[in-house]
């Protein structure tokens, strides 16, 4: 379905130029920009890469989280992840498994390495912050196209080059978000920034990409992250560090045996 | 000779932690353990306070581009006027190698089975380490042959089980403990090779969607003793004995959404009988309480045993209720409470876990253990005032 839409949308592009692209609505332009985003992004079949959290608080402390994460592409569905905590150190080896969806539930799973067991758990808590920072789950699985409705807004400048404005609204169970505003990078389709609205609309986070690096020639990445909280002053800056791509990962290392000896 | 070949391990162990995925890691903790009420009449050494430290080193290595690893941890109990509970067990040596759609794990290690949250009923793989803690989620280290085989028909485990662990029992000073004394040193055993018995059990686990399955099957001397009274220089004792059991057990969990939904089942035969029993329940999340961050789980589990008032566990017909607090907060604050009922006696056994990240390397845990309406006859009933308070404050390293 994904690429039947886009291919209409190329078709007409390329036919119409200008004048078709104004006979859009703006929900089927705001789906083109997220499909061709979608469409950018696929093909890197699985990658590794260490995360770093530095979390703040208004007074200033901070305080760090680490973490290496493998992802494996997965066509037709979402991808699958394996996060294995390194710090703080009283949580290090625990390992979190994630298969996600599109439309239906996520899949997971948490293995506690002092008992040794792996816990099937509820993926309910989409809102929920991350290890406690400012970032939720459901901003840091792997966005897929279905899993929001779009709208375009308008085309705008930001950090120097141009973009489009569109909004999203999330069309899975318990978001935090009635809705969110990207700032689509025109020429490499990749996030610059976006604009994040709780439940009952009223501005919560700013997330900004910094540092963005092109890998396999194609995929781009920003090595940093930074997450702002409007509402408690808090902030969070996600930095990203050996990013490998195609490294041969297979469905046998995101398995939830392979849990139990993730390390 | 074997002076320089120690020498020459010592320094690639160094060379290693230094060049290639060798680390050490662990945590080093002290306890406090307090206990609200004096003891029996009948046992006037054990005490009122108590503070230990324990420390738990890991060294683990992987090479072979990660298919091959050597785990290696102990544990170690220091300073409790309790000498059974300064005690040292090897939780894990072993060798694990992964090969293409199998694996095999040889050494000492630890398995868990199970699903429920009240007691682990198809967990029979490691011994309990019981001076430890009486909730049964400490171990000792077992010695195994695992090979563990994944297919598109679930995930076959297999285990070769020699050397058997006694389970670990309070001392004179101990508390909480049984009355009388379990006396370890008379252990009995059915098979005739006493501790050098070969168990043998496999597991069966299929994931089917929303549904996970396990199906296990343990053939060995059983991990928990039966008692028989016995005696010590004139004193009553119990006597541990450890028969022979062919055990399967059968653990079930659907997640959907909100709800987990949980089942074990054991058909235990032992002593040329049978005897069933279950735990079986739900857990169900209330996710952001009160517009925060927060969630609220509600816990309720039902306990039986067909073996009625003969059981060997306390929960022949019980109901667990608990309430676990996950604060998603950055110090990681989370508590459970749990109460569980007899529904013939009304006897209760209290639980509170709570614990909170201090800084970035340290934790503190508080846990609250109480005993209310034991009848007086029956095993618990020597348990009766030993309601204890704990805190536990761990470095970890």
């Amino acid at each position: 379905m994904k690429k039947i839409i886009f291919n209409i949308f190329l078709a007409v592009s390329l036919l119409g130029g200008s004048l078709n692209v104004v006979a859009e609505t703006a929900e089927e332009k705001g789906l083109a920009i997220a499909v061709e985003i979608d469409k950018r992004d696929t093909g890197f079949k699985d990658s590794t890469v260490k995360l770093k959290m530095v979390l703040k608080n208004k007074q200033g402390r901070s305080s760090v989280r680490e973490l290496r994460t493998k992802t494996l592409e997965v066509t037709g569905d979402g991808d699958k992840s394996l996060s294995i905590f390194d710090k703080p150190r009283d949580v290090k080896g625990t390992a979190f498994l994630t298969y996600t969806h599109t439309i239906r539930p996520d899949d997971q799973w948490l293995y506690l390495p002092a008992l040794k067991r792996v816990k099937r758990i509820s993926s309910k808590n989409k809102s929920g912050p991350f290890m406690g920072s400012e970032f939720s789950y459901e901003d840091i699985s792997s966005q897929e196209v279905d899993k929001y409705t779009y709208k375009y807004i308008r085309d705008e400048d930001c950090n120097g080059v141009g973009c489009f404005v569109i909004e999203r609204y999330p069309t899975y169970k318990n978001s935090g978000y009635t809705r969110q505003v990207a700032w689509i990078n025109k020429q490499e389709y990749r996030p610059e920034k976006i604009v994040f609205y709780d439940r009952k609309n009223a501005l919560l986070k700013t997330l900004e990409y910094k540092d963005y690096k092109q890998y396999l020639n194609q995929y781009w990445r920003a090595d940093i992250m930074q997450m702002i909280n409007h509402q408690t002053g808090k902030s969070t800056d996600l930095s990203f560090q050996d990013y490998q791509f195609n490294t041969g990962l297979s469905e046998k290392n995101f398995s939830r045996n392979s849990l139990k000896r993730a390390r | 000779m074997v002076v320089r070949i120690y020498i020459v391990c010592l320094f690639f162990m160094l060379y290693q932690t230094q060049a290639l995925a060798a680390e050490w890691s662990g945590d080093v903790s002290m306890q406090w353990r307090s206990f609200l009420r004096t003891p029996l009449a009948q046992n006037p050494q054990q005490s009122q306070n108590n503070f230990s430290l324990a420390i738990q080193p890991e060294f683990y290595h992987e090479w072979d581009n990660g298919d091959q690893s050597l785990t290696f941890e102990i544990f170690s109990r220091i300073g409790d006027v309790d000498a059974q509970r300064n005690h040292n067990d090897i939780r894990e040596l072993s060798w694990l190698k992964v090969y293409d759609g199998w694996e095999l794990k040889a050494g000492i290690s630890k398995v868990y089975w199970g699903v429920t949250e009240s007691q682990h009923l198809v967990d029979v793989i490691n011994q309990t380490d019981f001076v430890e803690n009486l909730d049964g989620e400490d171990k000792l280290g077992q010695p195994m042959i695992q090979a563990s085989v994944e297919s598109d028909w679930g995930v076959w485990d297999f285990f070769v089980l020699p050397g058997f662990r006694e389970r670990s029992f309070s001392g004179i000073k101990g508390r909480p403990r049984f009355s009388p004394l379990v006396d370890v040193d008379q252990v009995r055993y059915e098979s005739s090779k006493k501790d050098q018995n070969i168990d043998l059990a496999m597991r069966w686990f299929y994931m089917l969607g929303d549904w996970e399955i396990g199906l296990s099957q343990f053939n060995g001397t059983s991990r928990e003793p039966v008692f028989s009274p016995g005696f010590k220089n004139g004193q009553a004792v119990l006597v541990p004995t450890y028969l022979q059991m062919r055990q399967s057990g059968l653990d079930i969990q659907s997640t959907s959404e909100d709800w987990l939904w949980k089942l074990e089942l054991i058909s235990r035969n032992w002593r040329a009988k049978n005897f069933v029993a279950l735990t079986a329940g739900f857990e169900y999340s209330f996710i952001g309480i009160q517009e925060s961050d927060a969630d609220l789980g509600v816990v309720l589990e039902y306990l039986y045993d067909s073996r009625g008032q003969q059981a060997t566990s306390f929960f022949q017909n019980d109901v667990m209720t608990g309430l676990r607090l996950v604060l998603n907060d950055e110090q990681s604050t989370e508590a459970l409470l749990g109460v569980i009922v007899d529904v013939d006696s009304g006897e209760s056994f209290i639980s509170l876990e709570a614990s909170r990240r201090l800084g970035d390397a340290w934790r503190l845990e508080l846990e609250l253990r109480g005993f209310r309406g034991v009848n007086k006859t029956g095993l618990l009933n020597s348990l009766k005032r030993d309601d204890y308070l704990q805190l536990d404050l761990a470095y970890y390293f």
